[in-house]
């Protein structure tokens, strides 16, 4: 099966082992993914602040581009994956924007037709590919391994394609099938705080300070993420939750396709993991390193 | 013109709005007829269903539930210069949970709009900067430079917190996840024509049926009309 591949900018630097861990696993899947050439950034969620159809039509231009291939759009951060899907049903509720849409996208010849599925890789992970397929190819065992298993916001926020928008299971299969163990976490859909970490920084930490509680509290491991916003407001405050809360988390959140690698057999090192601030305890080090 | 105050704009006769707020009215509707399903604001039941769900309406001066109460008190201008549009962190977990499928987020993405269009901003809260200097930035380079946005707000707004994030930034560093220049895309001019297209065809523009406008504005303005709407009289 192939793709059309939407990194997003955050891939392309601080979320860099997303964007490694990712490819790597679509390939020993067999899954072929094609960058869209010259793509640009999805306008995320602050330039609907500032102007609608300008957001539209620029975040349009990779559906226009990713269109001529044919093939579904894969975006892994969560925030790209909704913009992108937004962007598609907005245009085809509303015909209005769809025609100023194509109006400014005919500037540059290109027009958007409605012809591309957005999918987030972890959709066509399981549904694509199913998880059976996966554990089957699977060489290091999860056994021992425990997970909070963390989805964020918009990847089941507004259009619940795939999951549950309140209570999703699909990460919580996949990597029990592979032998790790799901705790209770309750937070699974609660908001990190994203941008608001620039912003208004109080609210974000006390947002990710609950998130590694709960998942602290509750045993977990590791925390696993969709989301590249999500992993470094988990992953890179925890001076700052230190100084304001007293806090201090030893728990590591990697993104889910990291983990994967590593249960395909792939090393700590090759998916990236050692690039998190918060790094794996030795125990849970030598468990993933161990194949079958 | 200084921005009315609350109290100025609470001493207004029943039924009347002042002249800008009929226009802020107006542009706000244009606005929310966008969205796909916006005209169900007017389904709103109260129950404060969004405000419960949100994870950050302890931070707010005005609940996601009075948003709507506001606006339909006639109170645009009171909602523009409270910080909550600007602490909404676009989860959407009121839109998804609100039992009238009213579309929260996106009536926040809209007031955002309107904000930065007329410069209505809460008092010291330098929030919305984060937003223009993104745009600038995709404008500037096609994609988002993260290292030069965070520098470029926190030079703008909060030195002491650049300050206290340096050491982070260089443990990214030296983790290899922090790229030091921007990536530009090639067919930058390509972008620049789209936008420029693009916002042509910004709002308010007269698009919408004039009687919904009209049943749904309700108030006449006290300080002269509002220039094409026809609908703020009742
Ligand atoms: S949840 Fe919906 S109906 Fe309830 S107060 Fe909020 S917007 Fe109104
Ligand atoms: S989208 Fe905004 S207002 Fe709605 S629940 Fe999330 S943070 Fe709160």
């Amino acid at each position: 099966m192939n793709y059309t591949y939407y990194p997003g900018c955050s891939l392309e630097a601080s979320a860099d082992s997303y964007d490694k861990s990712l490819k790597s696993v679509f390939s020993d899947l067999g899954l072929g993914l094609s960058e869209i050439v010259d793509w640009n950034c999805c306008g995320a969620t602050a330039y609907m602040s500032v102007k609608e159809t300008v957001s539209l039509a620029i975040s349009a231009r990779n559906l226009a581009l990713a269109e001529k291939a044919g093939l579904d759009i894969v975006a892994p951060c969560s925030a790209c994956y909704t913009v992108l899907a937004k962007t598609h049903k907005i245009m085809a509720e509303k015909s209005q924007l769809f025609d100023h849409v194509n109006s400014a996208l005919s500037q540059v010849g290109l027009s958007y037709n409605l012809g591309c599925r957005v999918r987030h890789p972890l959709d066509v992970l399981v549904n694509d590919v199913g998880i059976e397929a996966i554990a089957q190819k699977a060489k290091v065992s999860l056994k021992g391994l425990k997970i909070a298993q963390y989805y964020g916001c918009q990847i089941v926020r507004p259009y619940a394609t795939f999951d549950d928008a309140e209570n999703p299971v699909t990460m919580d299969k996949l990597f029990e099938a592979l032998g790790a163990e799901s705790v209770y976490y309750p937070n699974k859909v609660r908001c990190c705080g994203g941008m608001l970490m620039f912003t208004f920084a109080d609210v974000a930490l006390k947002l990710t300070d609950e998130l590694l509680r709960c998942a602290q509290e509750n045993g977990a491991d590791v925390i696993l993420t969709t989301c590249p916003m999500c992993q470094a407001n988990l992953d890179m405050h925890m001076d700052e939750l230190q100084q304001s809360y007293g806090h201090s988390y030893t728990i590591p959140t990697l993104f889910f396709t990291e983990l994967l690698g590593v249960a395909m057999g792939s090393s700590i090192s090759q998916m990236g993991i050692d690039k998190h601030l918060v790094p794996l305890a030795a125990n849970v080090a030598k468990l993933l390193e161990t194949k079958i | 013109m200084a921005p009315k105050t609350v109290q100025q704009l609470d001493d207004r006769k029943p039924g009347m709005v002042t002249r800008k707020e009929s226009e802020l009215r107006l542009e706000f509707l244009n606005q929310v007829m966008d969205i796909p399903g916006g005209e169900k604001i007017n389904r709103c039941i109260q129950c404060g269903t969004c405000s419960g769900s949100c994870p950050v309406s302890y931070a707010m001066d005005v609940q996601p539930r009075e948003l709507i109460a506001l606006f339909r008190a006639g109170l645009i201008e009171k909602i523009l210069q409270s910080r909550s549009i600007w602490i909404c962190a676009s989860c959407y977990q009121c839109t998804s949970r609100c039992p009238s499928s009213i579309k929260v987020t996106d009536i926040i993405y809209a007031l955002k709009r309107i904000a930065m269009e007329r410069k209505i901003y809460p008092d010291k809260f330098p929030v919305y900067a984060l937003s223009a200097k993104f745009v600038d930035n995709v404008n500037r380079y096609g994609r988002n430079f993260e290292l030069g946005l965070m520098m470029q707000f926190y030079l703008k707004t909060d030195l002491m917190r650049l300050f206290r994030m340096a050491p982070m930034g260089f443990k990214l560093m030296k983790l290899g996840r922090i790229s030091i220049a921007p990536k530009r895309i090639r067919a930058l001019e390509d972008i620049r024509k789209i936008i420029a297209k693009a916002d042509t065809f910004a709002v308010p523009r007269e698009t919408h049926k004039k009687e919904y406008i009209e049943g749904m504005i309700g108030y006449r303005a006290v300080d002269g009309e509002v220039p094409d709407s026809g609908g703020v009289q009742r």
